[in-house]
């Protein structure tokens, strides 16, 4: 068993605590899988698997590294779903994921939460990116979604995560997010956030304060284990701001960045991608 | 348990330091973020319901025995801003001091002698609340209050608020207090049977942005 496979089965609770709801009768399960394993020349794909609203597609890269898209095969996450994502580099190989088109949360035919679990594994010298386009949450919709990152002590591994609340001139919906690193066994990044009614202050000015687009991108490499002063983007009034810092439990960087719209938080996170790559 | 030791420990004028910071209003108010009483209240309510949460978890944690050198790495992870983790360590060595005086026992300096640095307040204000004889929904009520008491208090200075304004607002968040408490406690109880992840983790990214901005001013009235 590689150290990756090994990652894989350490679990940890949905966001929002508490037993899970049970899937809607109604609901999609479906879990995809993408694992990527280095055959001593290049990264290859043993293990592919597509599945409900996921459809992989390997896609052309340069050198050494594997790259999947992921293209919605059918609108999710809807209320009731049940989703999953298992995206594992073995030791040493380099994968790339994106997705062709941003994720819509809708309302489902059940007020019940969709629940969207993405799990992210690297192994040692692997590297790891996960570069989705946004995800969105449309009116009416209720989404739970969890990010576990298991990163082997030599792991590389950018994570890009941008929330988009609400479709043009429309309320958001209910959107409850975790996002739990564990590098080496150890904690590196615990965060919760829970945007959208009923939750309480949640458009407040401790939280969001008017801003609908809100994101992350977080940064892990050995290489980056130098002190860095944090460094500070955009005004972080109305037109947005961000912040990309050290963490303490580890070579990793991440940038916090809010703004009015998915345009200028894009902006914000590409030039915090920018001074991470600055070494 | 005496309920007089938790009054002491929640009391503004415990000798721990919390009023030379400001939670993240006195950054909210030049932003004009905050700017009223009811602008005021609605960065509390946000502020409860992320960070306050995520305190009294690690506090109540503390308080129910959980090994603090392990809540501290956890405290760490939920701690992404570098500005906010020297905080809440500065804070924590303030607490320990106090709480050394006040309430000694062994578990306060072993972590005093693990940390000299300082451990993040909140795991430190839980110490002092079990060696007090308190329970751990007392040290959650005890984080949560003052989660939200540090920066009403100091709008009040920097607004020129009026001060029964702001304890109105603290009265009227008062329910909330009570709900973060025990759900913090609730948490704090299934972190000993299901590990330190069960602990709540509840960020807001505008407290994180605004607390680096605000260390890097050359001149403000409160230390963040």
């Amino acid at each position: 068993m590689s150290s990756a496979a090994r990652l894989v089965a350490g679990r940890v609770p949905a966001a929002g605590g508490g037993p899970e709801p049970a899937g809607h009768p109604h609901g999609v399960r479906a879990t995809a899988r993408i694992h990527a394993a280095h055959n001593g020349r290049v990264t290859t794909l043993p293990q592919l698997r597509s599945d409900g609203p996921f459809h992989l597609r390997r896609m052309r890269t340069d050198g050494n590294a594997a790259r999947v898209g992921i293209i919605g095969a059918m609108s999710a996450p809807l209320g009731g779903d049940r989703l999953t994502l298992d995206i594992a580099a073995e030791d040493r190989a380099e994968l790339e994921v994106t997705t062709a088109a941003a994720t819509l949360a809708l309302r489902g035919p059940t007020t019940e939460a969709a629940i969207y679990d993405v799990r992210l594994t690297a192994g040692e010298h692997a590297h790891l990116r996960w570069l989705p386009q946004p995800l969105i949450s449309a009116a009416g919709s209720n989404l739970r979604q969890t990010y576990t990152v298991e990163l082997a002590a030599t792991a590389r591994f950018v994570l890009r995560e941008e929330q988009l609340l609400g479709r043009a001139d429309e309320e958001p919906g209910h959107l409850v997010s975790r996002i739990l690193v564990h590098r080496a066994g150890r904690p590196l990044l615990d965060q919760h956030t829970a945007y959208g009614a009923p939750e309480p202050g949640w458009d407040g000015p401790a939280v969001l304060g008017g801003h609908r687009a809100v994101g992350q991108l977080l940064v892990v490499d050995p290489r980056l284990d130098v002190p860095r002063d944090p460094v500070l983007l955009g005004e972080g009034t109305k037109d947005g701001g961000a912040v990309l810092a050290p963490l303490e439990g580890g070579p990793a960087l991440l940038a916090t960045a809010v703004a009015p719209t998915s345009s200028a938080l894009r902006e914000l996170l590409d030039e915090a991608h920018a001074h991470a790559l600055t070494h | 348990m005496s309920r007089a030791a938790l009054l002491l420990l929640a009391d503004g004028r415990f000798p721990a330091g919390g009023h030379a910071h400001s939670g993240g209003v006195e950054a909210a108010i030049a932003h004009k973020a905050v700017h009223d009483t009811d602008s005021l209240e609605a960065f509390c309510r946000g502020r409860l319901h992320t960070t306050g949460l995520t305190a009294a978890g690690l506090a109540a944690a503390a308080a129910a025995g959980y090994d603090p050198l392990l809540l501290d790495d956890a405290a760490d992870a939920r701690t992404p801003a570098p500005a906010l983790r020297a905080v809440a360590r500065r804070l924590g060595r303030q607490m320990m001091r106090a709480a050394r005086a006040t309430f000694p026992s062994a578990a306060l300096e072993d972590l005093a002698v693990a940390r000299p640095q300082g451990a993040h307040q909140p795991i430190v204000l839980g110490l002092a609340a079990r060696a007090a004889g308190l329970a751990p929904v007392d040290a959650a009520h005890a984080a949560a209050y003052e989660n939200i008491g540090g920066p009403a208090t100091a709008a009040v200075r920097l607004l020129s608020l009026d001060p029964l304004d702001a304890s109105g607002l603290l009265a009227r968040l008062g329910p909330e207090t009570d709900d973060v408490a025990q759900a913090a406690v609730d948490a704090a109880t299934r972190a000993l049977t299901e590990g330190l992840d069960a602990l709540p983790s509840a960020s807001s990214p505008l407290l994180d942005i605004t607390a680096e901005q605000h260390a890097a001013w050359t001149v403000r009235l409160f230390a963040s």
